[in-house]
């Protein structure tokens, strides 16, 4: 039986086609449809319930060494108020989630996981607890929604109904005792489409609220309520991995192009060991252009010169860009940008080609 | 502008409408709305011979990639080459975007009318 968010009943009255996701029940898209969610958010704004995201609370005096045991990412230089990218490895260097770590003060952290893995994080991160380190985790997601207001229009459909004080103004930064209207919020300046815009957490209960303040507030601007297939789309045009897809137990995050967020030079860290031996790296991400005709997306062999140099993690029609494209991971010897390449649709050859990623940046 | 009213369906919700001894085939406005927006389009060639119950072609959507199952068995005319490059057309008026017409119709599998299929609907959404 799935969980539904708080915004359940509004996803409904806003005409949400509901599906299964993630543990929850959550809106694929709504009357518009996903082209036009999709585009919204590229130029305008789009708000987006992703309350099934997962929160724990990380405290106690050894916060800050246990984070950068367990994690692969390095916390150390925090400052408060931060947002910190970081993949969570198993001993084998395959990845057991991706997450975002805030830092709210000395030895206070808020940890924003992915919905169908909060369970297994945390118990992943209750059971890898070294000996005498002394943290306190909290599984605390129950208490929580989450809305994402995403797109160039955000800040200026936030300003409307909060004040400056609680609009963080860099990227990957938060405000904690924000106010959105007269609700109280954490307000983090993030998020999952390529696009400027901000992730806002606050008590469950406020979610409706907040939901009909923010869309209320972003009518002018031609804001769209967003469901998860645009939140799909979006994500794979800027090419951020998606848990499950891109990466999962087997892949390391090296593997998936999260080499940024893998603090090789740090201590001792879960699956170290087994990055320093995937070094050259046997297989590495790269982007697919569909030249041909056809829509590549997941599980798909993809072939060079007749041979199988890997498959596909993740794709489908992107909008924006108005083609077919795809994420895939290959063998490094034939990773080749501007190599042509065929992807196998169903018993299909589709021809396509190796290219950078991401496949859409913003133009700042 | 083709009725609605006018077709026979499917329980594939493929519709169906008679030109003469020859058969136009597409799919029901139900099925574009339940697909969401259409993205790509597969059709046969002129010259392949249908099966009744089989596959025609397929039609994807941003999330999903679903077969057009024929209704009849025959053999194809011509294609509507227009959706190949315009796969929305589907989706803003599915009963002038018709996917093959076909000839040499041979078996035709139980059809519904607008009525019948609009009970189908009701009952299958139940």
């Amino acid at each position: 039986m799935e969980k539904k968010t708080p915004l359940y009943e509004t996803h409904v009255k806003y005409g949400g086609k509901m599906v299964p996701f993630g543990g929850f029940i959550l809106p694929v898209q709504y009357e518009t449809g996903i082209k036009k969610e999709h585009m919204a958010v590229r130029t305008a704004a789009g708000l987006f319930d992703v309350s099934h995201m997962g929160e724990i609370l990380v405290s106690g005096p050894d916060s800050l060494k246990y984070l950068n045991y367990v994690l692969t990412n390095d916390f150390t230089d925090m400052e408060d108020w931060q947002a910190r990218y970081s993949p969570m490895c198993n001993e084998n260097g395959g990845t057991v989630d991706d997450l975002i770590v805030y830092k709210r003060g000395d030895n206070d952290y808020f940890v924003v996981v992915n919905a169908a893995n909060t369970e297994k994080d945390y118990n992943w991160m209750c059971s890898h607890v070294p000996e005498g380190c002394d943290v306190k985790l909290v599984n605390d997601s129950d208490n929580w929604c989450q809305l994402a207001l995403q797109g160039p229009k955000s800040p200026e459909i936030l300003a409307k109904i909060a004040a400056p004080e609680s609009i963080p103004e860099v990227y990957y930064t938060a405000i904690f005792n924000g106010k959105v209207g007269d609700i109280d919020c954490v307000v983090s300046r993030t998020g999952y489409t390529g696009e400027d815009g901000f992730e806002i957490y606050s008590a469950a209960e406020n979610a409706p609220a907040l939901w009909e303040m923010i869309l209320k507030a972003g009518e002018e601007f031609g804001i769209l309520p967003c469901g998860l297939g645009a939140r799909d789309t979006l994500r794979m045009e800027a090419a951020m991995p998606l848990y499950g897809n891109d990466m999962d137990d087997t892949v390391s995050p090296k593997t998936a192009g999260l080499g940024f967020a893998v603090k090789m030079d740090k201590d001792d860290f879960i699956g170290k060991d087994a990055l320093v031996a995937d070094q050259p790296l046997a297989r590495r991400r790269v982007g697919i252009k569909v030249t041909g005709r056809g829509i590549v997306r997941e599980h798909c062999d993809v072939y060079r010169d007749g041979e199988v140099i890997g498959h596909t993690t993740s794709g489908t029609f992107l909008p924006y860009l108005g083609g077919s494209y795809a994420m895939a991971i290959v063998d490094s010897s034939k990773r080749e940008i501007g190599a042509p390449v065929q992807v196998d649709v169903r018993g299909r050859m589709v021809d396509a080609e190796q290219v950078k990623l991401p496949f859409y940046k913003r133009s700042k | 502008m083709i009725d609605p009213k006018e077709p026979k369906y499917s329980k594939s919700h493929e519709w169906v409408r008679y030109d003469g001894d020859d058969v136009v085939i597409g799919i029901s406005d139900y099925a574009q709305e339940s697909l969401g927006d259409l993205v790509f389009v597969n059709l046969p060639e002129v010259d392949d011979e249908l099966t009744v119950g089989e596959a025609l072609g397929d039609v994807e959507s941003v999330k999903a990639v679903s077969d057009i199952i024929s209704p009849v068995s025959g053999k194809v005319t011509e294609i509507n080459e227009a959706l190949l490059d315009s796969p929305e057309m589907i989706n803003e008026d599915p009963y002038d975007a018709w996917f093959v017409k076909v000839t040499d119709v041979q078996e035709t599998e139980d059809l519904l009318s607008a009525d019948e299929y609009d009970e189908f609907v009701k009952e299958e959404e139940a």
